[in-house]
């Protein structure tokens, strides 16, 4: 009798949570085929499966918009909350009062960021509330069709032949200024690159703003526009070769010393920077707006880690919480005691 | 003989008796002279006497430099509304003397700085000249304090010419003061001094007296704005954020305060709480939405031109079914309005507000009790009904000291609504965020954090289905807007019932809420006394209308809806809901001139709607 033998399956990756990369996916996109949006929540699926986050801990936020939508796209086992436009960060930080130990991630546009949504936007880096914002920031409003939005660079053309002749606010300029305390710009198609700011971002304690050019591939992706993929691929002048160490991870990273800049994260995860061409030191403010004043200046696109400032203290920790989540203390600790209320009639009478 | 001797013996030569523990004092001063320790003192000693006593702040938007009254009424009947006519008048602004003169009943007494020669006004009046600079410079050697000092005179003037015993003067002044024992005597001498004055200057004349009573023992003094803070202490707030506007920032303040002194874990020293001042009331109330999402007690709390900021995210409260807490304490609008005067502008506007088919859940509170009341109850309601509650007070309720029982501890556990937890998922092996597998309407929700693979779930202000998924089939809509229908029916039987009292046979009904309800109470009396009206009285207490406000207007043939605004915002919202047959029976009354409602006002009104009939 002949005996068959089944090769065994070849065992499925899992990370160091024992979970596979399909547990971080999300609904099927109906996005426009080759949006830069969808590359995005890609990297956002694969960072958070490389680095073993709990899916039940995470919460997405988004305002409205293409890239509002994208939170339904990844980490379908996290709670989702698509607000309204531009308000996603106020959402968010009332959600991380309410629960700690939530990890956030926030989506926007650069429409529901830089217009709409510019005054919560402001606040929010004002405060290093601990949460993740994304602008995936392609130029126009792609979902009412394509009109510019305030990113739009100066003297770049829609498809109708309009012009924008406003200069364009740079979020990451702003977000240095008002005290965010983890700044990059990257790019959609640079895997490698927006992979490693997502990590750094998910190690980070405080507000993380990643501007992610992300083209509109059906508005906004055409000649002599300066979020098209040509453009940027062109302008492209990364910081920093970058690379990210997770805090459980003993893989040494083969670096010349000489060459490498290395900063800590809150966990103890390092972000590694090798140096391309000048020197540069994420750490100091002054440099990193002057960065960018000229790089506006030369037409180009910086990116990587632009400024990072992992000591500072957090909204939470000024809030001076408990430790347990605010949303589930039970009926004991926040509703006093009987001669509490006795002692303030008292003092009434 | 001088004209001010020619105008007392005037309202002398009257016949008069004296009228006890009936009156109302009216303080003009200038914004910013510092004259709330005087008045509050004033109403505080009225108060220890045992006397039915409320004051009201009627003050500019203007830190310094406007007009401002303070009005303290004291009634032995236990009237605690504005009364229309002023029998005292302290006149101690320049600006605004004559025309507080002018505007006086025959026959009022005036207490005023000797140097603004009022009595030349008048012949029909009581005029009591003091010279406040010469009395205040010897006993006050501090030039800076003086203006403030100087106030105090007047109480000390009132207390000789009303029969106020000095004692309570100072018994008040400690409570004011506390410890600052220098602060205290500084004061209490400046009382003093007016006192003297008084004995030895003013004859009194005139009708008015107060005398000790019973009828305050055991009470409270309080405003509605720390009464509903209290709730909010109480009802177990964990997130309150917040824009200042008057009249609400005195709210958020008050409950700062006392979560700082109530609520700090007492073994760790952390805060059980977060209070957040926001950068507008947009951002208020989207963090108070993403806290009530992840399962907070969150608040807010704000005025008119907030609420109308606000609109966008309350439909998406309401659509994505998020429980949270707002308190309105309404001005006088349009627009910027009146900022610090009282209003009920906001009642049509806030039962739809956003766009859309939006209802919301209100409650009413018709006195501090209820501000504190309501401010617990509206936690457990919002948890409940995962929906947004509005708290409608209003700038009289909110800002003025009322008198009050003390309120009674809740008894009743929080009432945390359907939160499913993991082992829930584990049982249920699932379950649909916007079903409604118990039939009231209301689903099932998981909090964020819940460590369960299947706890996850996307809230979002789009249309969606019981799955929560993005939907944009028609029977997906409908079923969704028909299932937060039915969860409004369900909240309809479960919101405070209206409270009713009267003669339920009597062919006239009325009908109020909010800070209308003392002026009511003695309008019911007036209509009875005066005119021998009878009537019922229902005060509604939430929208949606409860089944007894509908049987209330059937059983009456004519039903008066009272209220503070212009376009007579409830009789609105009434209309929508009675049936055909009875909208005919609504009349209006209606108030807004920006003053806390009187009863005097209401009583003419409907005694001449009457006498058309
Ligand atoms: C209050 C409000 N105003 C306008 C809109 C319409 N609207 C929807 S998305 C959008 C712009 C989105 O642009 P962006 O944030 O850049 O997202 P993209 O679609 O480009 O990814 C606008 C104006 C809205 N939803 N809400
Ligand atoms: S319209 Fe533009 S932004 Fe929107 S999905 Fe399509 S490509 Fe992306
Ligand atoms: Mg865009």
């Amino acid at each position: 009798m002949a005996t068959t033998t089944v090769p065994p399956a070849p065992a499925k990756k899992i990370n160091r949570i024992g979970l596979e990369r399909a547990d971080y996916k999300g609904a099927a996109s109906t996005l426009c085929a080759g949006c830069g949006h969808n590359a995005i929540s890609e990297r956002i699926i694969e960072a958070c499966y490389e680095m073993g986050i709990e899916p039940y801990r995470v919460i997405k936020l988004s305002g409205i918009g293409c890239s509002s939508k994208s939170p339904a796209y990844f980490l379908s086992n996290s709670h989702g909350f698509n607000a309204v436009h531009g308000r996603m960060p106020s959402v968010a930080s009332g959600a991380m009062f309410a629960n700690r130990h939530l990890i956030c991630l926030g989506v926007s546009g650069d429409g529901d960021t830089a217009s709409i949504g510019i005054g919560q936007f402001v606040h929010l880096m004002r405060r290093n509330v601990p949460l993740i914002y994304i602008i995936e920031d392609n130029g126009c409003y792609g979902l009412t069709k394509g009109q510019f939005s305030a990113t739009a660079d100066l003297g770049s053309k829609l498809k109708n032949g309009i012009v924008n002749d406003l200069p364009p606010i740079d979020t990451c300029a702003l977000a240095i200024l008002l005290g965010a305390t983890y700044v990059a710009r990257s790019f959609s198609g640079d895997k490698k690159q927006l992979s490693a700011l997502l990590k750094g971002a998910l190690a980070h304690n405080g507000t993380a703003l990643l501007d992610v050019i992300s083209p509109c591939v059906t508005f906004n992706d055409h000649e002599g526009s300066t979020k098209s993929y040509s453009y940027v691929q062109e302008h492209d002048d990364p910081l920093a070769e970058l690379d990210f160490v997770p805090f459980f991870s003993d893989i040494t990273v083969d670096y010349d010393p000489g060459t490498t800049t290395e900063v800590t994260l809150h966990d103890g995860s390092r972000l590694l920077l090798k140096k391309l061409e000048s020197d540069y030191d994420p750490t100091a403010k002054a440099r990193a707006l002057e960065l960018l004043m000229e790089s506006h200046e030369k037409g180009t696109v910086v990116t990587g880690l632009l400024y990072v400032n992992p000591q500072a203290p957090t909204f939470i920790d000024l809030l001076n919480l408990v430790d347990e989540p605010l949303a589930t203390l039970p009926e004991s600790k926040v509703r006093p005691p009987k001669q509490v209320l006795a002692e303030v009639m008292e003092l009434l009478k | 003989m001088g004209i001010s001797e020619f105008a007392v013996k005037e309202a002398e030569a009257s016949p008069q008796e004296k009228v006890i523990n009936d009156m109302s004092i009216q303080v003009a001063t200038v914004n910013g002279s510092g004259s709330q320790t005087a008045n509050t003192v004033l109403l505080r000693a009225i108060f220890q006497m045992g006397i039915p006593v409320s004051g009201k702040n009627m003050f500019p938007s203007n830190i310094a430099g406007l007009p401002t009254w303070f009005t303290v009424r004291a009634s032995k009947y236990g009237y605690i509304g504005r009364k229309k006519e002023i029998d005292f008048l302290v006149a101690m602004n320049p600006e605004t003397a004559e025309e507080d003169v002018r505007g006086l009943e025959a026959g009022a007494s005036v207490v005023y700085d000797e140097k603004l020669n009022l009595n030349r006004l008048r012949q029909d009046l009581i005029f009591y000249p003091v010279p406040f600079d010469q009395l205040v410079a010897p006993i006050c050697p501090n030039a800076k304090l003086r203006k403030l000092v100087r106030n105090m005179i007047y109480d000390g003037v009132l207390a000789k010419l009303l029969g106020i015993p000095m004692e309570e003067i100072h018994t008040a002044l400690k409570k004011q003061f506390r410890k600052k024992a220098s602060a205290v005597e500084l004061n209490f001498n400046a009382a003093r001094v007016g006192y003297d004055y008084a004995e030895q200057h003013l004859p009194k004349r005139g009708r008015f007296w107060l005398e000790r009573m019973d009828a305050t023992r055991g009470k409270i003094i309080i405003d509605g704005n720390s009464a509903a803070a209290l709730g909010a202490l109480f009802g177990g707030v964990t997130v309150c954020t917040w824009y200042p506007i008057t009249p609400s920032s005195s709210l958020a303040e008050a409950l700062a305060d006392y979560l700082r002194r109530y609520r700090m874990d007492p073994e760790t020293g952390k805060a059980t709480f977060a209070i957040v001042q926001g950068e507008d009331e947009l951002a208020s109330l989207g963090m108070a939405i993403g806290a009530g999402w992840a399962g907070a007690r969150s608040m807010t709390a704000t005025s008119g031109p907030g609420i109308s900021l606000m609109s966008e995210f309350a439909g998406l409260g309401y659509y994505v079914e998020v429980p949270v807490v707002i308190f309105d304490i309404q001005r006088v609008g349009p627009s910027t309005g009146l900022p610090t005067r009282t209003a009920q502008g906001d009642i049509l506007k806030n039962a739809v507000l956003s766009h859309g088919d939006t209802r919301h859940i209100l409650l009413i509170p018709g006195s501090v009790e209820e501000c504190f009341s309501m401010g617990v109850e509206a936690f457990d309601l919002a948890e409940e009904f995962q929906t947004p509650v509005f708290v409608m007070s209003d700038l009289d309720l909110g800002m003025n000291n009322w008198m009050a029982d003390p309120f009674p501890y809740p008894e009743k556990p929080m009432a945390r609504g359907k939160v499913l937890t993991a082992e829930d998922l584990d049982r249920l092996g699932g379950f649909e965020r916007y079903g409604d597998v118990d039939g009231d309407g209301i689903g099932y929700r998981t909090l964020p954090g819940t460590r369960h693979p299947k706890a996850a779930y996307f809230a979002r202000g789009s249309g969606h289905n019981a799955k929560a998924q993005y939907s944009e089939r028609p029977e997906d809509y409908v079923a969704n807007m028909d299932r937060l229908k039915k969860k409004l029916e369900t909240a309809r039987r479960r919101v405070p019932k209206p409270e009713i009292t009267g003669a339920p046979d009597a062919e006239i009904g009325i009908i109020a809420y909010g800070s209308s309800h003392c002026a009511i109470v003695e309008c019911l009396d007036q209509l009875r006394q005066e005119y021998g009206i009878e009537s019922e009285y229902c005060r509604v207490r939430a929208y949606p209308f409860t089944e007894e406000v509908f049987d209330f207007i059937r059983r009456h043939r004519r039903v008066y809806v009272v209220e503070q605004n212009r376009d007579a915002q409830m009789k609105s919202l009434l209309r929508m809901e009675v049936d055909a047959a009875e909208v005919g029976k609504l009349r209006s009354v209606l108030h807004y001139l920006g003053m806390p409602i009187d009863a005097r006002s209401i009583t003419d009104s409907i005694v001449s709607q009457e006498e058309q009939i």
